[in-house]
Parts: structure tokens; sequence; C-alpha cells
């Protein structure tokens, strides 16, 4: 099991909330939406990534659970 | 767009037509053979040409056989996406409870004619196919979705599909509907979405439509050409269907040429035929060739020359760098400017977004915009790299692929039109601009605005 960032563009209206509290696997566009780094979550950032999802003003962060082992 | 219609083959003789099942014909026209130039087909005068539709199993077992059948004759998905048929009618039948089947037949790609024509001419050939995938997957409901400005074209679909209930073929009747007539409203997510009661926009998955679509139910999305191939495959079975195209992309699909060629129109294909081929069915071109669209207004440029011998079908185009799309070929002639053209279509697709997801939202103008800087206007030496900064911030960041249909065409542009961007960026607009536009991108009057 390996968990990924995602976002649901259709939710998210660009409060930047990720990018602040999640700086490491979040950036912003030039329209202050975000770009999420891709591959897994590292496992030291895992707290941090439940913490930018729980307190996304719209919930349009989710990790997402892939079941595809990493190799 | 191209309005006429592709030759019918030699009719039926009269000997053939008392026996209930014809023999299948092994080479073209298959789903066009018997079309009528002017009307649509009856549903006696299609059972004629393609003997009745062996529904329930056809008789000889399970209604999971035709999944299987399908499996084996390589049929994919003809909407664009290309994915194969029978796997996506395995994953529906597969899960729990009724199952409902839906027929795409919108076709929102302006530069496509072949889902209208396949539904004026021969409704019973979609409808055949509807009923077939209902059984096959379980399903107790199906939908047949056109744009609903159509009114002519829904209520002659709602008379073949009454008929069709009325005659005993079909348990229920086909439900007929008319669907917003945006882009991106014949996405399938957005029809289910309609369907559903919603705005016809576009959804974020999971979850899928197999899994949860029309009322929550595992839901078949088809577009009516892939049904069309299903009514041939359920009568003469996978290796009949075989018979014709490439090992990696079996079977025939219809492919709508466009552009400066002397015959514009809707032609059927063995797939793997050469573009070139394919240019040369619709007349060859009206004016020497500069490049080739294909694939449509979400497909690639390609230079002429180059695209010429690819044999046209999914795999080997995007081996080549091209696009199948929806079976799309459009000719530009060397006298025309790519860019002005691309240009156009972008702000046609940057309006058409749903107005959804932040990077389409904003992306897809500011998209447009430079390309019209770069094509009309000159771009004063900075459209080219504010263009190519543009793409990645674009692509593959909306809930569905509008925006990375779009990246994907302006990318191939300024490869295709690579030496013609650079000068336009340092020179001004070329004189291919004065020309009358080639793509033809619906006007303000054409178009419809709303989505519920």
């Amino acid at each position: 099991m390996s968990a990924r960032l995602r976002v649901n563009p259709i939710t998210c209206s660009g409060y930047g909330m990720c990018a602040e509290l999640l700086p490491e696997l979040v950036a912003l566009d030039r329209w202050g939406y975000p770009i999420l780094a891709p591959g897994p979550i590292p496992p030291h950032l895992a707290g941090a990534a439940r913490r930018a999802v729980r307190l996304c003003p719209t919930l349009a962060l989710l990790i997402e659970e892939t079941r595809r082992r990493q190799t | 767009m191209s309005r006429r219609l592709a030759p019918a083959g030699p009719g039926r003789s009269a000997e053939l037509a008392v026996l209930a099942g014809p023999p299948p014909r092994r080479g073209l026209p298959r789903l066009l053979a018997g079309m009528s130039y002017d009307r649509p087909l009856g549903l006696a005068e299609h059972e004629r040409v393609h003997g009745p539709v062996p529904l329930r199993g056809g008789g000889r077992g399970h209604p999971h056989r035709l999944i299987g059948l399908v499996e084996r004759s390589g049929l994919t998905g003809r909407g664009g996406a290309g994915y194969p048929a029978g796997a996506k009618m395995r994953l529906v039948a597969r899960r729990r409870g009724p199952a409902v089947v839906v027929a795409n037949g919108a076709e929102g790609e302006p530069a496509s004619s072949k889902d209208r024509l396949l539904l004026t001419r021969l409704p019973h050939l979609v409808l055949d196919g509807i009923s077939l995938a209902a059984e096959a997957v379980g399903a107790r409901q199906a939908y047949l979705c056109v744009h609903r400005r159509e009114t002519g074209l829904l209520a002659s679909l709602r008379a073949a599909a009454d008929d069709r209930y009325r005659a005993g073929i079909d348990p229920a009747p086909t439900e007929v509907v008319g669907i917003p007539g945006r882009y991106v409203s014949s996405e399938q997510t957005a029809i289910a979405a309609f369907l559903n009661g919603r705005e016809g926009k576009p959804a974020f998955t999971p979850p899928r439509l197999h899994e949860r679509g029309v009322g929550g139910r595992p839901t078949l999305e088809n577009n009516v050409e892939t049904l069309a191939h299903l009514a041939l495959i359920a009568r003469h079975g996978d290796s009949w269907f075989r018979g014709m195209g490439l090992p990696s992309a079996t079977g025939t699909a219809l492919v709508t040429v466009g552009g400066a060629v002397c015959r514009p129109g809707v032609y059927e294909i063995g797939l793997g035929a050469p573009a070139g081929a394919v240019i040369m069915m619709a007349g060859g071109p009206a004016e020497p060739p500069q490049a080739l669209l294909t694939g449509g207004f979400f497909g690639r440029w390609l230079p002429a020359e180059y695209a010429w011998p690819v044999p046209l079908s999914g795999p080997t185009m995007r081996a080549a760098g091209g696009a199948m799309g929806a079976g799309i070929l459009i000719c530009l002639p060397a006298s025309a400017c790519g860019l002005a053209e691309t240009a156009r279509v972008v702000r046609y697709l940057a309006e058409e977004n749903a107005g959804q997801c932040g990077p389409c939202v904003f992306g897809l103008p500011a998209l447009a915009d430079a390309l019209a800087d770069l094509a009309y206007a000159g771009g004063r030496g900075r459209a080219v790299a504010q263009i190519s900064s543009l793409l990645p911030v674009i692509e593959g960041r909306g809930a569905c692929r509008h925006p990375d249909g779009v990246t994907q065409l302006v990318r191939s542009a300024l490869q295709t039109f690579g030496a013609d961007a650079h000068w336009h960026d340092r020179n001004g607009p070329c004189y291919g601009v004065r020309r009358d536009p080639l793509l033809a991108v619906p006007g303000d009057a054409e178009r419809e605005w709303d989505w519920k």
C-alpha cells in the first residue's frame, strides 16, 4: 500500500491552505491552484499530509491509497 | 465540415433478401451496407440487409457469450479513447444489480459527422447494438443520447425505438434523450451527470461509471459506432470482424475526412489503411496539402508528407505522433496558416470549458490569447516561449481530459508548424492568415450555452 496526494479540481477554489501547510509536496500555479508532487507521500510527511487534507476549506485535497505496490 | 455521405455499396441481390440471415460481407462496406442516401433504413429493410438481431444469446447459451465474442474480436471504443469494448462490458457485467446502458451519439466534436450519419441513416444498427449490450451486461434500462437541438433526429430515433418495441424485439423501448449541446457535455461522466438530473458537466472520478453511474447503478457507456460494430459481431462472430484491419486494431471504422479535399465526407475504412489512401478515397487534396490534423480538435497535427503513409488506427497513429480520436482526418492546404487555424480552435475549446477546474478556467483562455497573439499579431518574440511555459501548467490538471486535449493539439502545432511559429514570432502574421478559415468552429448562433 502506498498513499498519494490528489486534488479534486472541481471542488478546489484555490485557497492555497495546502501549500501553506505542506510546501514540501504542494506548490501553487500562477492562478493559485495546487500543483502536487508526483509519487507516493514520503513516510515522514504522512502526518503533515493528513493535516493538510483535514484543513482544506473546500475538502478538495485527498489522500488516495493505491493498491499497486511501488517498487 | 463535411455534409457529403459515403458512397453506399452495391445493393444486395433480390435472392439474398429473402433469406433470414444473409451471409456476412467480407469486405467493405460493413457498417454502411445497404445505406440509403437520404433517409433512415426502416426495421424491415435493416433486417433484410443484416438479418434479425441475435438477442437472448442468439438462442445459443448465456448472454455473456457476447462479451467473450467482443473480447476476442478486439473491438475498441470508437468515441476517441479507444478502450477495449469487451473489457468495458466485462467490468459492468461483473457488478451486482441491474446495470444501465448509455449510447453516446452526441458527437460534441465539430469535425466529426460519423455518429450523425449512423443515427440518421442506420438507426437500427445502433439500436441493435444497444439491445445486445443491455442483454449482455444485464441492463433493464438503456439511453440513447443526442444533442437536444437536433429535434428532427430525436423524433426519428424515438419512432425507430418504438417500432422495435412494438415488433417485440426490445423488452422495453430505448429511451432517446436530448442532452445539452456543449462540447464537454458529451464526455461520459457529463452524460451520466445530466441523466442523473444535474448539469451536463464532467465529474471527478472515482466513482467510475461502471461502479456507480446513472441512477447509482453500474453503467456501460459506449459510442454509437462501437455499438453498431457490436450488432455485426453478434451476428457474424469475432473472426469475421478480425478479417479486416490490423492485428493490433481490428475491424473497420468510420472516418470523417474534411478540409481541403475534393469529396469531404464519412468513409468506412479497414483499420490500417494509410492516411494518404483515405484522403484519396475522399477525392484527394483539393489544393497542395501542408499538414493533416489527425484525430480532430483533440488530435495532433502532422506534416502531410510524413503522415501520408501512416496506417490509420489508434496504435499506429499514436506511434507516429498522431492521433485517431473519433476517426477524423482534416487536410490543411499549403496556402493556409496552421497557427491561425489552431488559434481559432483553441479559442473555441477555451470557451467550451465547463467552468469547473481552475487550471482549465484560467489556463485555456490564457493559452488561446497567447496563440491568437502569435497567429494574428506576431508574437513580438515572446509568444512561443509564453505558450510553451503555459502547457505544463495546464496539462493533467482537470477533472476530465478537456485541458489535455487542448495542450496536445497546441504542442503538435508548435512542432508541425515550428518554423512558421518562429517566423510569426519575429516577423508578424504570414499570408495564410488572410485565407478563409478552414476548420469549421460552430458560430455563436449554433452553440448552446445552457448546461441544464
